[in-house]
């Protein structure tokens, strides 16, 4: 790994990677990937986040679909654990709540292959620091 | 087209699924079940304008919608393209209908600062927090500022402790800078003991660089090379983040010599506490570190001036830290513009008790507990009646309905009786008695308390028994008199901050539920039917058909009574372990 050697370093390296995340976000038609990431702080993980975590890249590998699975910290509604957020590409995230394995097939099935809700989705009720 | 319907317990309380099967009958009607989708969701937390119902793609958000009008909205909205105005929400500032609900105030309400990557980054990637503009705060500082102008947009940002003190961060770096030594540390207090409080774990969980980073921060400022993170043990997760996250920074040489081309060289490691709740206190905390007793010393001197190892030290809590990268990227102007006149910023909050959103939440300062909890926490569990919310934890208070509208911030807190504490935040409802929650607490103190200093050790032990004895039944008007006159001696005796707030929880709920203490005492009443010895099963004879369902289920015998004839109780015998109540299929019995 090489060191980063100064700001100028930094900022060049924070460009490459937001631009790299931001393919991987907004997607260019070879490279739109489903992004879902799982909140896995000990709540989520003590409600079974993992379980679900592992189901969903097993299945989505199995059902052939091109998706990124990454973990993430607490997203603030414990009391919807496990919950995952869920961004198609093109689309404005969304989260679901009370996801279990059932619920994770039926996102799969209904909103990752078809673009159809399903229940539990938890509306976003903050604002990022990033307009501010 | 998606309808989301709020599924949150108020909304559902109001009829939501008829709203939902209504919507749905509707499109049906007119041959849309096919491509209107109608969803129902999580709580938006607007739950004193629910019922919600939002239209997807244009954010339209309907309020206080009833199954009625599913009619009107799938032919206007849905068919025609037409918005049902008298349905949207009206903007109280402005009298104006909001179609769209990113314009809406509500959302305004909470602000990630602290938590801005928490739930947004992988944790245990450090390009994801670089993408971010990661490390950016310390690359500006060490490059473009030298310490006292890093140390003056901190005190110019009005950033105040979030362990619970709130004393003024930037000032205490000042102080430690002056302090002239060949060594000074950095301390990062994770040993979050609140019951009920997560806030810190959160964030180590979710964003350990930001910590990391802003720990390099201050070791700039006031000239320190090393770090430690006091950290509890009973925090596993948040330990192995933080130690991949140390990792990871050092090898980009973010950690370590001479960071980013300059000569600052900074380093941290951990240590781990084992779970003491007087390790938070700063001096307990450095005492623990150095391998000594958890006990804390009388300040002054303080860690600024002698600290681990008699060097200068600086101690700032979890989320102290997490805030520091932002203001400096972003400025103090920017900072300070958020909050009140003295409490500058957000707080994050840790919701839990009998609230319907148990969750993490970051709100500016100045924010109504009314808003916290009836909007943002979607008010109270199973339509319960709001009786009290805990802030500050052992060392706080209980605040009451008439403090609902009080601005959260450090001095307001404070003024009500309470204290911000370090977030933690417990609600509770008609069923709380508040002398066993009060007994609760000093239950936590007497077992915490480390021993050293006997206003704590003796005080708060006798605290715990006179408040026994009047969950008991047994308590005097004497008693309550002892409570407070004892507590104001521990307040103004004890050696550190655990034993100083220790008697909170009594005082206030003594100023805020005296009438419950008076039940206890003069009517020898639980009125929450909390206290078990206050409790009597009673077997009313009019109702009781003499089933012997009661009895045969009590497990020790102290129903007694002839088949088809109404039973009695023994209530000497009786354990009050409620089985009958639960077996009776005719609510004979009840307690008094």
């Amino acid at each position: 790994m090489t060191k980063v050697k100064s700001l100028a370093d930094l900022k060049k390296m924070k460009e490459t990677l937001q631009t790299k995340i931001d393919i991987r976000e907004k997607g260019d038609a070879s490279e739109s990937l489903v992004q879902i990431k799982v909140a896995m702080a000990t709540c989520g993980i003590a409600s079974g986040a993992k379980a679900v975590m592992e189901f969903l890249m097993e299945e989505l590998d199995k059902r052939g679909i091109q998706a990124v699975v990454t973990q993430t910290g607490c997203m603030g509604y414990c009391y919807a654990e496990p919950t995952i957020e869920v961004k198609l590409p093109g689309k404005e995230p969304v989260i679901f709540g009370y996801v279990d394995n059932k619920k994770a097939d039926d996102i799969i099935e209904k909103y990752i292959k078809n673009g159809e809700l399903v229940d539990g989705i938890i509306p976003t009720n903050f604002e990022s620091i990033d307009n501010k | 087209m998606h309808l989301l319907v709020c599924g949150g317990t108020g909304c559902r309380a109001s009829s939501s699924d008829a709203i939902v099967e209504s919507l749905k009958s509707e499109l049906a009607a007119n041959g849309l079940e096919n491509d209107v989708q109608v969803i129902m969701t999580g709580c938006f937390g607007f739950c004193e304008k629910g019922p919600i119902v939002k239209v997807l793609p244009d954010n339209t958000f309907y309020t206080q919608v009833k199954p009625e009008d599913a009619a009107e909205i799938v032919r206007e909205h849905v068919v025609k393209g037409r918005k049902v105005a008298r349905l949207l929400y009206t903007d109280p500032a402005k009298n104006e209908h909001v179609s769209d609900s990113k314009h809406m105030g509500f959302y305004r309400k909470q602000i990630r600062i602290a938590l801005r990557n928490c739930g947004f980054i992988n944790p245990e990637n450090i390009d994801e927090y670089i993408a971010r503009d990661g490390y950016q705060a310390i690359g500006k500082a060490i490059t473009e500022m030298d310490p006292q102008q890093t140390i003056d947009i901190i005190k110019k940002s009005g950033l105040r402790g979030r362990g619970g003190g709130g004393f003024p961060t930037g000032l205490k770096w000042e102080i430690a800078s002056k302090n002239k030594a060949d060594q000074k540390y950095v301390v990062c207090n994770a040993d979050e003991g609140d019951p009920g409080a997560f806030m810190d774990r959160s964030i180590l969980e979710g964003d350990p660089h930001s910590v990391i980073e802003a720990m390099s921060i201050c070791g700039y400022c006031i000239g320190a090379s090393k770090g430690l993170v006091y950290i509890r043990a009973e925090y596993p997760l948040a330990i192995k983040r933080l130690k991949v996250a140390i990792d990871q920074a050092r090898e980009y040489g973010l950690l370590g010599n001479n960071i980013l081309g300059s000569n600052f060289s900074f380093d941290i490691e951990l240590r781990y506490g084992a779970g003491a709740f007087v390790c938070g206190e700063e001096t307990a905390l450095i005492h623990s570190m150095e391998g000594l007793r958890g006990e804390p010393t009388v300040k002054p001197p303080f860690p600024a001036e002698s600290g681990y190892l008699g060097k200068p030290t600086n101690v700032n809590n979890v989320e102290t830290f997490a805030n520091v990268p932002v203001i400096i990227l972003k400025g103090a102007d920017w900072y300070s513009s958020i909050g009140t006149e003295k409490s500058k910023g957000t707080k994050v909050f840790a919701l839990a008790g009998k609230i319907n959103n148990v969750g993490l939440i970051e709100v500016p300062m100045g924010i109504t507990l009314r808003e916290v909890i009836f909007e943002i926490g979607g008010g109270i569990k199973n339509g319960k009646k709001f009786k009290a919310v805990q802030t500050g934890g052992p060392s706080g208070g209980c605040l009451t309905e008439k403090h609902l509208d009080t601005p959260i911030d450090f001095d307001n807190l404070i003024a009500a009786g309470s204290m911000m504490g370090s977030g933690g935040m417990i609600v509770m409802d008609e069923d709380d008695c508040m002398v066993a929650v009060a007994k609760f607490y000093l239950d936590f103190t007497v077992e915490e308390s480390c021993g050293k200093c006997s206003p704590c050790r003796i005080g708060n032990k006798r605290l715990y028994e006179t408040l026994e004895k009047i969950t008991k039944g047994e308590g005097t008007m004497e008693d309550l008199d002892r409570l407070r006159n004892l507590s104001q001696v521990i307040k103004d005796t004890a050696l550190c901050g655990l034993g100083q707030t220790s008697p909170n929880p009594v005082l206030s709920t003594l100023d805020n539920f005296y009438h419950e203490y008076l039940a206890h005492v003069n009517d020898r009443k639980c009125p929450a039917g909390q206290c078990k010895s206050l409790m009597q099963y009673v077997i009313d004879p009019e109702a009781c058909v003499g089933c012997t369902a009661c009895a045969r289920n009590c497990p020790v015998n102290a129903i007694s009574g002839e088949r088809k004839k109404p039973h009695e109780i023994d209530t000497a015998i009786c354990i009050k372990c409620g089985a009958c109540i639960e077996k009776c299929k005719f609510n004979a019995i009840s307690i008094q």
